[in-house]
């Protein structure tokens, strides 16, 4: 089966935003991890990632429960930071520069790279209001209707912004798990990030709201490069160019997800993909 | 020390009986308690039941009813002369026989009709444990007897247990609604009756207060006036510099030990907190009394303020304090409910620490934050001790705290502290006052409860 055929055909069927251009061209690496490990207190989670993460790709983090996904995932934007008990080490690379330095201000390292969290987690603030959190905070708006006009980009981009323009000021939290989840992608988007980490952004949604999310997941990889996270096979395929196999705190198996599912060199890849494991 | 005994006695009874009941059930089915309907340990419980209660209730009526069987009793053998005093008179008689008849007091002086009621008296209230004391126990057994001719492996021991607990229980709390209305009840009834002495308006409309009534009616003077007003002012007052100390110190500690301190720091300071609440309200009254007050005075003496030494600046303050670990408690776990997702997706953007609780916790956390202050309010206003000591007595309608002025629970404390005619207007308006605070009391804790309430469904 030809996986990158039926993403395409998605890419197609939507329509194209104008890039805001970030520099690279795609398929450079925008990550470069070299030997990460992660401690959470005297247990050790990850053992060693040697991972590239490519500008304006999908990469797919799968694996069985516990292996370390989040852990990793959690390293990129450093929100391991605020566990007090978790400890990392190895250099991660973006654009060159160690995000794992003392003096890298997490406040700018987690705005350009946003993150989108397993259970739908909108504020119980308006939509717009949700919205236009991180914009305020970090100060990109220069007044009230550049304001508006982020929102209405964000919700845009997040296929959400026919579905709640009328309703703006409603709180965030009465819409329903998949608008909340697509709330949270424009949240996200909004302060105009480079990187996007979804981890498992559709567990807790149906199919069809799962549908949605990954059809905007294959639009914003246009603009935005994203690290996933997911339990699905069916959803790694569709949706990713290269897919990362994590196993008890290693990496297995890095590729281009075709590869990955078609011929895996490793044969616990082999077992887990074809379901006959975790 | 009778009465102990024969409860011990019957313990005693009760625990055989439950002793009797298991080994019986576990006898009938050969020791296989698989065959019994319900766990041998309910047959057990259910013949200590039937054993127990019945003869507890009886002596728990003997003893209610004992005191007004006696004194009808004596009443009647007293000789008609006696009888036909008038009843306070009588009151105070009978209670010099039952004096008499319990030895603590002498026999001197005593005319002999008294003395052999005293005698009769004493025999009676024997004879009539006694005869109570037997029927107790005979009610305890015949309870036992039947209960364990009741005992069959098909029985349902424990629906039958589980029933009477639900009794017990439903009993119980009955008792204390039942007390809560008899309270209440009676603070509104001495309340009517003060109202038709004062006025209803001239005692919540009217600035000025001074209770003191004239005792004779030659007196002159003492008319007594009863406008609380200034109470309702000067408790509102204290309560006020109370929350201003209370209510930031508190919620900016809550949101340290929530938000920024280490486990070990919380570990220590926590409990730290807590021990200011367990403070006895007495000690805060004297520190306030004895130690802030005068230093008030003393650095206001410095700038050139006139402070009173009795200052509801100081009385304030101190309830302040009392008050903290009240509003921190709540505020905590308000902000703890605050789901962490919130917290996670707010870094997730870039804020930092102060953002996210500013513009997240804390909105999320506020109708529970507001919830924990109304019902710190209510706290300060029907604080008393602290008052009481620091606070004084000159019922000053001012809003300078710096003065001395008085609250609702101070009043109510010097209306009935010493010798009291009852229902002088003087004792009756403390129960006007009681019920003002109770009312307002009670309005802040319900909207404060429905409020937090209201907050907590929103997470679960
Ligand atoms: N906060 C934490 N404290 C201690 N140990 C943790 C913590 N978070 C994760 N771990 C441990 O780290 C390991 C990796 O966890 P992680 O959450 O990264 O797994 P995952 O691959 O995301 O699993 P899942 O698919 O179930 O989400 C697990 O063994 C887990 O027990
Ligand atoms: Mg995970």
């Amino acid at each position: 089966m030809d996986m990158t055929n039926v993403a395409t055909e998605m890419t197609d069927a939507a329509p194209h935003l104008p890039s805001h251009g970030h520099s690279q061209a795609a398929g450079e690496p925008k990550f470069v991890t070299r030997g990460v490990t992660v401690h959470y207190g005297e247990k050790q989670a990850l053992f060693g990632i040697d991972l590239d993460i490519n500008t304006n790709e999908v990469t797919a983090l799968i694996g069985p429960s516990g292996c370390g996904k989040s852990t990793y995932l959690r390293c990129l934007n450093r929100m391991n930071d605020t566990i007090p008990i978790c400890r990392v080490g190895g250099s991660i690379e973006l654009d060159g520069e160690n995000i794992l330095a003392k003096e890298v201000d997490v406040v700018h390292l987690r705005a350009r790279v946003g993150m989108v969290f397993q259970k739908p987690n909108p504020f119980p603030k308006s939509i717009y209001e949700n919205v236009c959190y991180g914009p305020r905070i970090h100060g990109i708006a220069s007044g009230k209707d550049d304001l508006d006009e982020i929102v209405e980009r964000s919700l845009e981009r997040a296929g959400l912004w026919k579905e709640v323009k009328d309703r703006l000021m409603e709180p965030g939290t009465g819409l329903s798990g998949g608008q909340q989840q697509r709330l949270c992608i424009a949240r996200a988007i909004a302060v105009d990030p480079e990187v996007i980490l979804m981890d498992e952004p559709c567990s807790a949604l149906d199919p069809i709201a799962t549908a949605k999310i990954e059809e905007l997941i294959d639009e914003l990889r246009e603009n935005y490069t994203i690290v996933i996270v997911t339990h699905s096979m069916q959803q790694a395929a569709r949706v990713s160019q290269r897919t990362a196999f994590f196993h008890l705190g290693d990496l297995i198996e890095h590729g281009d997800t075709d590869q990955i599912f078609t011929k895996p060199k490793n044969e616990k890849t082999q077992d887990y993909i074809t379901g006959r494991f975790g | 020390m009778q009465t102990f005994t024969l409860a011990c006695v019957l313990l005693v009874l009760t625990y055989f009986g439950f002793r009797m009941g298991r080994g019986r059930a576990l006898g009938l089915v050969g020791g296989k308690a698989t065959r019994l309907h319900s766990l041998p340990g309910y047959y057990g419980y259910y013949v200590a039941l039937w054993c127990g209660i019945p003869a507890f209730l009886m002596v728990a009526a003997w003893l209610t009813l004992e005191p007004t069987v006696l004194t009808m009793l004596t009443t009647s053998s007293l000789p008609a002369d006696v009888q036909s005093l008038s009843k306070n008179e009588l009151g105070l008689v009978l209670n010099d026989i039952r004096n008499l008849a319990s030895g603590s007091a002498a026999r001197a002086n005593v005319s002999p009709d008294i003395v052999a009621a005293a005698e009769r008296y004493a025999t009676m209230r024997h004879l009539g444990f006694a005869a109570m004391a037997v029927v107790a126990l005979a009610v305890a057994v015949a309870g036992l007897t039947f209960a364990r001719t009741r005992v069959t492996p098909d029985m349902r021991a424990r629906n039958r247990v589980e029933q009477t607990v639900r009794v017990i229980l439903i009993a119980s709390s009955t008792i204390a609604i039942l007390t809560t209305v008899g309270i209440v009840l009676s603070l509104l009834f001495e309340s009517l009756r003060f109202f038709e002495k004062i006025p209803a308006t001239d005692f919540l409309f009217g600035l000025e207060w001074s209770p003191q009534t004239a005792l004779r009616k030659d007196q002159v003077g003492s008319s007594g006036l009863f406008g609380a007003i200034p109470l309702f002012a000067g408790t509102l007052l204290i309560s006020f510099i109370a929350m201003c100390v209370a209510a930031p110190v508190g919620l900016l500690s809550a949101i340290y030990m929530s938000e920024y301190a280490h486990s070990r720091v919380r570990a220590v300071a926590k409990p730290m907190l807590e021990v200011l609440a367990g403070i006895p309200t007495v000690v805060y009254g004297f520190f306030a009394a004895l130690t802030v007050a005068p230093f008030f005075r003393d650095t206001g003496d410095l700038f050139g303020l006139s402070i009173s030494s009795e200052s509801a600046l100081a009385a304030g303050v101190v309830m302040g304090v009392m008050i903290i670990p009240f509003v921190s408690s709540l505020s905590d776990d308000v902000i703890n409910a605050v789901p962490q997702a919130m917290r996670e997706g707010s870094y997730g953007l870039g804020a930092t620490q102060s953002e996210t609780i500013r513009r997240v916790i804390l909105p999320a956390a506020l109708p529970g934050i507001v919830g924990g202050l109304l019902l710190a309010v209510s706290r300060a206003i029907g604080e008393t001790m602290i008052v009481v000591m620091a606070a004084g007595l000159a019922a000053n309608l001012t809003a300078n705290p710096f003065e001395a002025v008085t609250t609702v629970t101070v009043q109510i404390v010097t209306l009935l502290v010493g010798d009291q005619e009852f229902d002088s207007a003087k004792t009756l308006a403390a129960f006007a006052l009681g019920l003002v605070l109770f009312c307002v009391t009670l309005a802040l804790n319900v909207v404060a409860l429905t409020v937090v309430n209201k907050y907590r469904e929103q997470y679960e």
